[in-house]
């Protein structure tokens, strides 16, 4: 056992853990933080999405033991202050971007760190963005939608 | 996935000091590595990580570049010099992976990542490449992903990256610590192994010897390409690829660089058939006969069969495109 002391969602944090605790254990079995899902559990679907140091990463394929000092943004910490939704969580209620909802953390966690480099995709460029996010309802072209309402930009989508 | 002990390398000559004790290994960005421990297909008994060793960062080097073993395949790919200078390898990064992985990815551990043939991934069917001696179950398996160069009756297996072809187009050399001390420079034509009848051996580093930087030569300009062709658009290991940095100059062929992926055990290369097309007129004809030569040697076991035929065909498409011949 070793200690990792790191911060998520703007609150610092130590806890014990093994050499092989993944980060997405942590947060989940540690922290209690229960929004940020296991789907494959092998780098593959990207519902495990959290944002490390500003960066979209998996976290189930990240030990905690190598994010001492980081800072780590998961689905709980992307509410506004007063805890209504954010933009992009909004957008996702209103384009019904979400069916079973087991990718949307990961599906909302990645449009996030889309819009902080480029604030107004184009939909290819959204579509391309989210090749790393399996939706196994197959909703994307809602979450496309959300994801180009989030940006302030109108739908007009050829496919449906 | 098996306990083990974590270390955190504070400095490169730490690490490989540490990384020489049997069992060790190090990790980087971990995409491949944690995988493997999961299955328990790799169980080290002691993991190095070098993700805060200053190994980072692209520089100059003479007319060329030196890129550091940490740097992420994403900052590579966006690397303005190299998107200017060598833009087939920002192109064969992107069409690796994705996003979430690409930030996470080490230049480095792309070259070390290891094949994706099924039965390697599985631990309840023989492997040579996991326990020397057990037999390849892929031989007589499936192998719609398997090589059709260079293999051996022992593994058939392809190594899976899209940089290291690249790489190995642009004559990419490698920067080596090992934990004496001493530095060496690995051209990356000399770096891979083919599996032979040692199969686990994939490369010539020694225990413990870390991937300190890769090291590019001055650009050789032309039309440079890389076609990777996959199952499905996007998301998927290459079935066939081809690197090619092209250069016509008064209608003849004056330069020309070939590196193939998803073909053998290593990016492949084929000095012959570049000599062949040197100084030639560009040509359909010419193109045919090329690719028919890279093939010449080329063994199916099966469900790779096809593999022959789209090698073949790839490599005179990207041929047409960069010397803009067109049939
Ligand atoms: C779902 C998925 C899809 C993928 N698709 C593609 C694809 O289409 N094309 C492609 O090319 N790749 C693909 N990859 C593979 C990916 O590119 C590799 O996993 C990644 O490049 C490995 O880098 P890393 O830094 O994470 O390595 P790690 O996992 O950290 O390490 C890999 C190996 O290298 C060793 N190592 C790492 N750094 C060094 C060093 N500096 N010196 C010595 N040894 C070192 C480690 O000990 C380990 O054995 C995919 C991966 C996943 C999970
Ligand atoms: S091809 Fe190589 S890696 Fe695959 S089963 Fe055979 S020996 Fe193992
Ligand atoms: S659970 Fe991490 S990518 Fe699927
Ligand atoms: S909404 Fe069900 S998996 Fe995407």
């Amino acid at each position: 056992m070793s200690k990792v002391t790191l911060t998520v969602n703007g609150r610092t944090v130590t806890r014990e853990i093994e050499g092989r605790t993944l980060l997405v254990q942590l947060l989940r079995e540690g922290l209690g933080l229960t929004g940020t899902h296991v789907g494959c559990d092998t780098s593959q679907c990207g519902a495990c999405l959290v944002h490390v140091n500003g960066q979209a990463v998996k976290s189930c394929s990240i030990f905690a033991a190598e994010l001492e000092g980081a800072e780590v943004r998961t689905i709980e910490g992307m509410a506004n202050r007063d805890g209504s939704l954010s933009v992009i969580q909004q957008a996702f209620q209103d384009c019904h971007g979400l069916q079973c909802g087991f990718c949307t953390p990961g599906m909302v966690m990645s449009a996030a760190a889309l819009l902080q480099d480029n604030p107004r995709p184009t939909e290819a460029e959204v579509r391309h963005h989210l090749e790393g996010n399996l939706c196994r309802c197959t909703g994307y072209h809602n979450i496309v939608k959300a994801i180009m309402a989030a940006s302030g930009q109108d739908v007009a989508m050829a496919a449906e | 996935m098996r306990p083990f002990d974590y270390l955190r390398a504070e400095s490169p000559d730490a690490a490989v000091q540490a990384a020489a004790a049997p069992e060790t290994m190090f990790i980087a960005g971990g995409t491949n590595l944690l995988d493997l421990m999961k299955l328990e297909v790799l169980a080290p008994a002691r993991l190095v990580d070098i993700t805060r060793l200053d190994l980072g960062g692209i520089e100059a080097d003479g007319d060329g570049l030196r890129i550091g073993a940490l740097v992420p395949n994403s900052d590579l790919a966006a690397d303005p010099r190299v998107r200017r200078d060598y833009p087939l390898l920002s192109r064969a990064l992107l069409a690796g992976a994705t996003g979430q992985l690409r930030n996470k990815a080490t230049t480095g551990g792309n070259l070390l990542q290891r094949t994706r043939c099924y039965y390697f991934h599985d631990r309840d069917t023989p492997c040579n490449k996991r326990t020397l001696g057990d037999g390849c179950s892929a031989i007589h398996g499936v192998n719609r992903n398997h090589a059709i160069l260079g293999t051996s009756e022992h593994c058939i297996a392809t190594h899976p990256s899209d940089m290291a072809v690249a790489l190995r187009a642009l004559d990419a050399e490698l920067e080596l610590l090992s934990p004496n001390g001493s530095r060496r420079r690995v051209a990356l034509a000399d770096f891979y192994c083919l599996p032979g009848d040692t199969p686990h051996v994939e490369n010539i580093l020694e225990p413990g010897e870390l991937i300190t930087a890769v090291i590019l030569p001055a650009p050789v300009g032309g039309r440079q390409i890389y076609r990777k062709v996959r199952d499905r658009a996007s998301y998927a290991f290459a079935l066939v690829s081809v690197a090619a940095a092209v250069r016509v100059e008064d209608g003849l062929i004056a330069h020309v660089a070939l590196a193939f992926g998803g073909v053998a055990h290593m990016p492949w290369r084929d000095g012959a058939v570049e000599g062949f097309l040197q100084h030639q007129p560009p040509s359909p004809a010419l193109f045919a006969e090329a690719a028919s030569r890279l093939t010449a040697q080329a063994r199916g076991f099966g469900a790779n069969d096809f593999k022959i035929p789209l090698l073949q065909r790839t490599l005179a498409a990207v041929l047409a495109e960069a010397t803009e011949v067109t049939a």
